[in-house]
C-alpha cells in the first residue's frame, strides 16, 4: 500500500517532503527536537494528552490516558509496547507510519515510558515483515547516535488476526500463544512477568508525541470535539487509489472515499475493520466521528474503510469475510469456533440464491448465540458485521430469498483477504 | 451477599453438566455450549449453583461476588465481606 500522497487531506503524521519524515534529521528538521520526559512530567504529559481528548487508534478507541492511571501507581518500573500488530487485512495504516514517520512513533513510546519511568520499550511487529524491522532497526541506530533513552527492543510476534488484542500480545511477549485470554476486568494492569505493561497502539503514541511537542490546544485545533485531531485511514476495495490518508475527525465519509479514487458508482462502505459495520451509499455524508457514526451503529475502530461498487454483492463479501475471521478464531471459545463458520454457511447459502425457509430466523438465533460470547471481542464483531449486512443489503436480502440470481454473488472479491491458515494445527 | 455465575468460554469444552444440573439458570446453545440466562444466583438456587461449579469438569464455571453498583449504595460493611469472599476463592 502506498500513501495518496497527492491527496492528503490534511497532514500532521504524513506529508513532509516527499511524504516521509524517515531519517531523524528530516523528522528534527519536520517537527523539532521532542521535549525530555521523565516522571516529573507525568501529570503534565497525562493532563495535556486528557485534554487534547486523544483517543486511542487501535480499535476500541478508549481515551489514550486512562490506561496510564493504573499503571502509574505500580511499584515496579513498567514496560511500554508498542502494538504494531495490525491484524486488520485491510489496515495498513500502522505500518506505513512506522515505515514513513518512524521517529514519531518512538518519540511518543519514549515520553509515555519517560513519564512512567518505564524500564523498556517492547516494539511489536508481524513476523513477516523483516523489511519493516530492518528499516526501524537503521532508525533505532541513528536514535542511540543522539540521545540515552529507555532501551527499545524489536519483538516478531505470530502475524495473525487476534494477535493485536492486548492480552494475546503480552501472552506472546512471554513467549506463550498469541491468543487472547479471558480477562474479568479490565481495570486490572496486564504483566509481563511482575512487571506491568502498558499496550498502546502505534497511531496512538505518534499522536502523543505531537501533543508532547506542539500542546493540546493545537491537537484540538482540527478535527472533531469529541474526537479531535487527525487520523489515518486505509482505503481498500473497488478503488483505483487505495492506500492510507490522513484526515481530520468529521470529515465527510464521501470525501475520504473519494481520496481512494472508486472505480464504479459505491453501494456500500465497510468502516472499522472486519469486524466492523456496513454502510450504505446514502449514509456517505456523516462525518468521520464516533458520535456521528455510532447513531449509524458504526465505529471508526481501526481505521478501515472497504468500498463495495453496486456491481458487487455485499452478502457474499459479507461472507467472505467471516469465512476468514472464521479462520482466524483462536478456537478457544465454542461459540467463536463453531459459531462464525455456521454463520458464513447461512450467508453462502443466502448468497447463492439457496436459502432454505427458516435461514433468516436461523441466521438471527446464531448471531445471538455468538455475540458476547467469547474471551475476547473477535466473535462479537463477525456479529457485528453481519448484522449490520443484513440492514445495509435488505433489499438484496429479500431478492436472494426469492431465489432471484445475483450477478455480483459470482464476481471476484473486492476485499483484501489473506489466505485461510491453519492455526489450529500450529497451535496444538 | 449477592453472588454471579460467571462462565469462561476458552476452558469450556461444553460438558453440559451444569445446564443439567442447573437449568432455572443456564441453557445450551445450537453448539451445547452453557448461556448463563440469569446472571444473579437467587437465593434458592445457591446450593444448586454450587454444586453446578464444583462438579464442571474444565472448572470453566465459577460463582464471584456481584459487581458493586455506585459507591454509594455499597455498604461499608457489605463491601468487605464481598472483597474476603472474593480473594478466598482465588
Amino acid at each position: 500500500m502506498t500513501i495518496v500522497e497527492e491527496r492528503q487531506l490534511v497532514a500532521r503524521l504524513l506529508g513532509g517532503e516527499q511524504g516521509a519524515t524517515q531519517s531523524l534529521a528530516e523528522h528534527l528538521r519536520r517537527f523539532g527536537p521532542a521535549p525530555s520526559i521523565d516522571r516529573r512530567h507525568a501529570e503534565v504529559l497525562a493532563g495535556e494528552v486528557e485534554r487534547a481528548g486523544l483517543t486511542g487508534r487501535g480499535g476500541a478507541g478508549f481515551p489514550a490516558f486512562r490506561k496510564w492511571s493504573t499503571i502509574a501507581s505500580s511499584r515496579r518500573r513498567p514496560i511500554v509496547a508498542v502494538n504494531a500488530m495490525e491484524g486488520e487485512p485491510a489496515s495498513a495504516k500502522d505500518q506505513l507510519l512506522l515505515a514513513y514517520a518512524p521517529h514519531l512513533v518512538l518519540d511518543g513510546a519514549e515520553a509515555v515510558a519517560g513519564a512512567l519511568g518505564a524500564s523498556a520499550i517492547a516494539l511489536c511487529l508481524p513476523d513477516d515483515r523483516p523489511g519493516l524491522v530492518a528499516h526501524l532497526e537503521e532508525r533505532l541506530a541513528e536514535r542511540a547516535r543522539t540521545r540515552s533513552a529507555v532501551p527499545v527492543e524489536i519483538y516478531q510476534l505470530p502475524a495473525r488476526y487476534v494477535a493485536g488484542e492486548e492480552t494475546a500480545l503480552v501472552s506472546a511477549l512471554e513467549g506463550g500463544s498469541s491468543l487472547p485470554a479471558f480477562r474479568a476486568d479490565k481495570t486490572v494492569p496486564l504483566r509481563l512477568g511482575r512487571a506491568t505493561v502498558l499496550v498502546h497502539n502505534t497511531e496512538t503514541l505518534a499522536h502523543v508525541a505531537l501533543i508532547a511537542r506542539y500542546g493540546a490546544v493545537w491537537f484540538r485545533g482540527v478535527g472533531d470535539p469529541e474526537a479531535p485531531g487527525t487520523c489515518l485511514v486505509s482505503l481498500s476495495g473497488d478503488l483505483a487509489a487505495p492506500g492510507v490518508v490522513e484526515v481530520e475527525t468529521g470529515t465527510p465519509l464521501r470525501r475520504i472515499l473519494e481520496a481512494g479514487r472508486p472505480n464504479e458508482p459505491v453501494q456500500a462502505v465497510l468502516l472499522g475493520g472486519y469486524g466492523g459495520s456496513w454502510l450504505p451509499e446514502s449514509a456517505l455524508e456523516t462525518p468521520y466521528a464516533p458520535g456521528p457514526l455510532r447513531r449509524l451503529g458504526a465505529v471508526m475502530g481501526a481505521g478501515v474503510l472497504v468500498a463495495v461498487s453496486t456491481s458487487g454483492c455485499g452478502i457474499r463479501e459479507t461472507e467472505r469475510v467471516v469465512r476468514y475471521l472464521a479462520s482466524e478464531s483462536a478456537g478457544q471459545c465454542g461459540p467463536c469456533l463453531f459459531g462464525l463458520p455456521a454463520l458464513a454457511e447461512d450467508l453462502g447459502r443466502l448468497a447463492s440464491g439457496k436459502a432454505d425457509r427458516g435461514l433468516v430466523e436461523r441466521l438471527e438465533r446464531r448471531l445471538g448465540e455468538v455475540d458476547g460470547r467469547g474471551a475476547c471481542r473477535h466473535p462479537d464483531g463477525a456479529v457485528r458485521l453481519v448484522r449490520s449486512a443484513l440492514i445495509t443489503f435488505a433489499p438484496d436480502v429479500s431478492a436472494h430469498l426469492r431465489g432471484a440470481p445475483c450477478a455480483g454473488a459470482h464476481r471476484p472479491t473486492a476485499m483484501v483477504l489473506p489466505p485461510v491458515a491453519d492455526w489450529r494445527r500450529q497451535v496444538g | 451477599m449477592a453472588e454471579v455465575l460467571k462462565w469462561n468460554p476458552a476452558i469450556c469444552d461444553g460438558f453440559g453438566y451444569c445446564a443439567e444440573m442447573l437449568p432455572e439458570m443456564i441453557g445450551l446453545d445450537e453448539w451445547g455450549f452453557p448461556m448463563v440466562k440469569v446472571h444473579e444466583v437467587p437465593e434458592t438456587l445457591l446450593a444448586a449453583a454450587r454444586q453446578a461449579v464444583k462438579f464442571c469438569p474444565r472448572r470453566a464455571l465459577a460463582l464471584v461476588p456481584a459487581p458493586v453498583g455506585t459507591p454509594r449504595r455499597r455498604s461499608v460493611k457489605g463491601a468487605g465481606q464481598r472483597a474476603a469472599a472474593g480473594s478466598a476463592r482465588r
